[in-house]
């Protein structure tokens, strides 16, 4: 079955990573990924910017018809966040819970691993955009 | 990463909102921060063993609370200490005292403790200085550094800087400790945004040559970050994080391997972080659909279009000569008309440049900047004579070696 599996984390620790820190545990989880995309199993992954760039779209209360609200800031006020995902095929919940516990433990800023089976994947491709943002989108996800 | 090294940084983001409620509750700059430390040690001890807290925060304060009463009763010899057992539940209820503390405090909490420390009569100087210590909680001796004082002349400034808020905390004009209504508190936050910007800058101005104040661009960057996260929804605030992330994306570019200035049109751009312009040009986004413009906004809006130029030549300097315009209108000042100037000189020519900056010789006579932009279109124009004087004039205005240096380069070339 195809999982998504979100990673949750406190993002004022996440982000107060500094350049040498975060480059040792993003090396960690290339690392993990790494049999899984060697197998075809490994879609598209993602690491999202802070919350703080997030903008909600909400259904607008009250009469039907009624614009929807843009608020600044992410869906929900928690403690810990979304803050990136992969998508991958698995046998089992069982190795998803496995690639999940590897993630867990050499990223020591995440709190939580959601692991989310799919209805409907469409991975599309992106093939438009500034150069600096699809050369960090390479950057990321080879 | 080690464990501890993370638990500090949670430490590190807990603390503005933790002492930030501390300071709510004892009223006292001191005892707040006693609390917190105290708060502290008890999370060094506990947490390796039965894990972080899920709210680091909400466990601080419990934590710092208690410790704070206690310290005050203490003091006060009526009651004798608890054990260090009476806070061994806390694991198990973490999430039951998340809930009791009153979150809606905590926005006003760190406004507070941040507007504290930019009281109007403490010089700019220890305004920073005391955001740095207090808010931030770097040593006096990593301050120090980064204003090239010795430790003990930085210990005074911060001692003098404290002893005045304190005053200015029990005498009429105090700080109240109520949440303030939607003016006062729109007042705070414009006044903590520039001190916080003052912050950045002193970093920025100091350059490659001192890593100390470096880093102090990325402590206003975080503090923006923190004020961002409390009020999401300000235009000004999001457009001051967007400028300060283009500003700092080219820190790598900035300066050569001597440590001299290489001005923006020779910076070598792919060493210019594009991370952190991702995100900035995010937040712009985010500042203009606001449609309120405002000074950060605009500078912001400026710095992007360099941003956006893969290489100088690409540039749109009409588009920047505009938002100059705008911005002139916004907060009118002699030092935005000469940075219009510069990008009207890449439009029309120096000439028309030097028109505009001419009648601004008596109010930036004591700028290095001017001197130096105006050398600069002398030289085009070439009127050498003129240009040497102005350059002359620029490197005895310099406020760094490096800056000296520069015009120096320039006045060789002549």
């Amino acid at each position: 079955m195809l999982y998504a599996i979100l990673c949750y984390a406190h993002e004022e620790t996440v982000f107060a990573w500094s350049k040498e820190e975060e480059a040792a545990v993003m090396e960690k989880l290339y690392a993990v990924q790494e049999p899984l995309a060697k197998a075809g199993r490994l879609g598209p992954t993602g690491r999202l910017m802070p919350t703080t760039a997030a903008t909600t779209v909400r259904k607008g209360q009250g009469s039907a018809g009624q614009e929807p609200l843009v608020l600044d800031g992410p869906f929900a006020e928690t403690k810990e966040v979304l803050l990136g995902f992969y998508t991958a095929e698995f046998d089992s919940l069982d190795d998803a819970v496995a690639f999940s516990k590897e993630l867990s433990a050499v990223n020591p800023g995440s709190s939580s691993y959601e692991i989310r089976p799919f209805y409907v994947f469409h991975p599309g491709e992106v093939t438009v955009g500034q150069g600096d943002e699809t050369g960090d989108r390479k950057a990321e996800t080879s | 990463m080690t464990d501890l090294a993370h638990i500090e940084l949670a430490l590190m983001a807990a603390r503005p909102q933790v002492l930030g409620a501390l300071l709510r509750y004892f009223r006292d700059l001191d005892t707040a921060e006693e609390a917190f430390q105290e708060a502290c040690l008890r999370a060094i001890r506990s947490w390796p063993d039965k894990g972080p807290p899920r709210d680091p925060a909400a466990w601080l304060i419990f934590v710092g609370r208690n410790s704070g009463v206690d310290q005050i009763r203490k003091r006060a010899k009526n009651e004798p200490l608890p054990e260090e057992a009476a806070f061994s539940y806390l694991s198990d209820a973490e999430a039951d005292i998340a809930e009791r503390l009153d979150n809606s405090h905590y926005r006003d909490d760190i406004l507070r403790l941040l507007f504290i420390c930019c009281h109007p009569d403490l010089p700019n100087t220890q305004q920073i200085a005391l955001a740095l210590r207090i808010v931030s909680g770097l040593s006096v001796a990593q301050i120090a550094r980064a204003f090239l004082v010795s430790e003990s002349a930085m210990e005074q400034r911060i001692t003098r800087a404290k002893a005045r808020v304190a005053k200015a905390q029990s005498g009429e004009g105090a700080v109240p400790f109520e949440a303030p209504d939607a003016a006062e508190r729109a007042e705070r936050l414009k006044t903590v945004a520039a001190m916080i910007y003052l912050v950045f800058n002193e970093g920025y101005s100091a350059g490659a040559t001192n890593a100390d104040s470096a880093a102090l661009c990325g402590e206003a960057i975080r503090l923006v970050r923190i004020l961002l996260r409390i009020f999401p929804a300000e235009p000004e605030i999001m457009g001051l994080f967007a400028l300060m992330l283009l500003q700092h994306s080219r820190a790598g570019a900035r300066f050569d391997g001597e440590g001299q200035i290489v001005l923006l049109e020779d910076q070598d751009r792919s060493r210019w972080d594009r991370r952190l312009i991702s995100e900035a040009l995010a937040m712009l986004d985010k500042a203009i659909r606001h449609r309120r413009p405002g000074p950060y906004q605009v500078q912001a809006a400026i710095s992007a279009l360099h941003a956006r130029a893969d290489r100088a030549e690409e540039t749109d300097w009409g588009e920047i000569t505009l938002l100059y315009e705008l911005l002139e209108k916004l907060s009118p000042s002699p030092v935005v008309t000469l940075n219009k100037a510069v990008a009207l000189s890449k439009l029309k020519g120096p000439q028309a440049a030097l028109e505009l900056i001419e009648p601004l010789v008596e109010k930036l006579d004591g700028y290095f900047y001017f001197h130096g932009v105006r050398g600069n279109f002398l030289m085009q124009t070439g009127a050498r004579d003129k240009a040497r004087d102005a350059f002359g004039r620029a490197i005895a205005l310099a406020n760094s070696p490096a800056e000296a240096a520069h015009v120096r380069m320039q006045l060789e070339r002549l």
